[in-house]
């Protein structure tokens, strides 16, 4: 009988596990979930410094991580037959047989159960938002309406808003206005941006039966659709930044890139054409970003 | 086509410098000119977010033009209002009526002689201020000497600004092979002088 050496079998494992976070990693999609990770932080950061609060701002980004992923993962694991229809998705961990279905299902729960029971634990009103942020998105946007009705972008919005409400709650300990300035500024940017994806990627989502507004409703709908949420959003957050107490040049800052978010929106309306949507796709990321960035300088 | 991360990299550091102008830069400055400002580098820093995202391309677009006359022409005025009390209303008249003439030109049909020469006209005296006025505040003692380089700051910007609009109008004083590589570091540069001078230059 030869002896393994426990050298080898510790490397070994260490192999396989890295070779299953690399599996697992794609599904997380690690960029959503740090824009959404940004506006949970952002959130709680426009009630609290978090110089002060380290302990609990850490739990926040731990427990909305998890969380977040934790959907994300479901979310893939129950679209695996649609994302394998289109050429966007159909490399995706969950449809090149790369992680099994199971696999997914097990990741994906266990995530979200630590992510949604570590928040209850923080506090039990943020655990309520970050759990109906989850049941948002996996149950009502993806396995009920998400087949159904192009409507059902609303309600991934409204799933997409729940992590800086969230962030809001646990910082002043209540739902307030301004919390739901901030979650509706989120809702209504969200359609900005998957209505300019669903434009680009149109045939992809028709190959998978998707209903999107493209397909169901036109392309001059969508873009009215776009510029009326864009303003929304714009709106939402000056209304949000003037009631945290934003100083007066950063309000001007925030003012001046919803400006161009509007003259974007304005654009897609008026001149449509391809580089200008995948324009206004981009900038309406970098917005949020820079807004919520703008949020957070503000308090610390 | 995309910038080379170098011509990338400048564009984040412009749009920054343009970003804390808007902020930062102007506090305590009275509205008319905090106004004139904040739509001058507001303007850069959209369009420099712009120029990122979707590349060299965007420079075709009609409103590059438009955008380019507003920049030096806000700025101006802020200047001006801060600087030449005497010249207020009449400049921001004429402020108006240029990017008005500048805007219709572009968008009705005009004789090119005439596109040309109202871009000439208010690029001329946009820039002229801008180089002129932060460099006679400064030695009349009016401003530290550091406002000065916003004088050199808007030399570049009034020559960059021309470049591009001459190359849009098809009327290239340098060609485009030559204007376009370096952009990205002219644009640095001139932000990066207007931040300096008002940020050391001014009490």
């Amino acid at each position: 009988m030869v002896a393994i050496p426990a050298r080898s079998i510790t490397s070994r494992s260490a192999a396989k596990l890295k070779e299953r976070f690399g599996a697992y990693w794609p599904l997380v999609k690690g960029l959503q979930t740090g824009l959404l990770l940004a506006t949970g932080l952002a959130g709680y950061m426009s009630a609290r410094c978090p110089i002060f609060n380290l302990g609990t701002i850490s739990a926040l980004a731990g427990s909305l991580f998890l969380a977040i992923s934790g959907s994300t993962v479901l979310n893939m694991w129950w679209d695996r037959d649609i994302d394998a229809r289109m050429a966007r998705t159909k490399k995706r961990p969950t449809t090149s047989g790369l992680v099994g279905a199971r696999e997914a299902l097990r990741l994906g729960l266990v995530l979200s159960v630590l992510g949604v029971g570590w928040s209850v634990g923080v506090d039990p009103l943020y655990g309520l938002v970050v759990f109906a942020g989850l049941f948002f998105d996996v149950v009502v946007y993806s396995m009920w309406l998400k087949r159904r009705t192009a409507w059902s972008i609303v309600w991934g919005g409204v799933a997409g808003a729940m992590p800086i409400l969230a962030g809001r709650v646990l910082g002043v300990g209540r739902f307030d206005w301004i919390g739901l300035a901030l979650a509706l500024g989120v809702l209504f940017w969200i359609p900005t941006h998957t209505l300019t994806f669903s434009m680009k990627y149109a045939k992809d989502y028709a190959s998978a039966a998707i209903p999107t507004f493209p397909s169901t409703s036109g392309l001059a709908y969508t873009r009215r659709m776009i510029a009326i949420s864009s303003v929304a959003a714009a709106l939402m957050m000056v209304a949000a930044g003037y009631g945290i107490g934003m100083a007066w040049g950063f309000l001007r800052l925030l003012g001046v890139l919803s400006a161009g978010l509007l003259a974007l929106a304005l654009a897609i309306t008026f001149r449509p054409t391809e580089r200008v949507n995948f324009g206004l796709f981009k900038y309406a990321s970098v917005y949020m970003l820079a807004a919520m960035i703008l949020v957070m300088i503000e308090v610390a | 086509m995309k910038w080379p991360a170098r011509d990338r990299f400048a564009l984040v550091l412009m749009c920054v410098f343009a970003a804390y102008q808007v902020s930062v830069g102007t506090e305590g400055y009275a509205a008319i000119p905090t106004a004139a400002y904040t739509v001058g580098f507001g303007v850069l820093l959209v369009a420099g977010l712009l120029l990122i995202i979707l590349g060299r391309e965007v420079l075709d677009a009609a409103a590059v033009v438009i955008l380019s006359t507003i920049i030096p022409l806000s700025i101006s005025v802020g200047l001006v209002w801060q600087f030449m009390e005497q010249a207020r209303v009449p400049h921001a008249v004429f402020a108006t009526l240029g990017l008005l003439a500048v805007v219709l030109t572009r968008s009705v049909p005009t004789a090119e002689r005439l596109q040309v020469l109202t871009l000439a006209i208010v690029h001329g005296v946009a820039g002229t201020i801008i180089f002129l006025l932060p460099l006679a505040m400064s030695a009349g003692g009016r401003a530290g000497p550091g406002f000065a380089i916003v004088g050199i700051g808007g030399a570049l910007m009034g020559a960059g600004g021309l470049l591009l609009a001459f190359a849009r109008l098809g009327k290239p004083i340098l060609p485009r092979s030559t204007v376009l590589p370096a952009l990205p570091g002219l644009l640095l540069i001139t932000t990066a002088l207007f931040v300096a001078g008002f940020r050391f230059g001014l009490p």
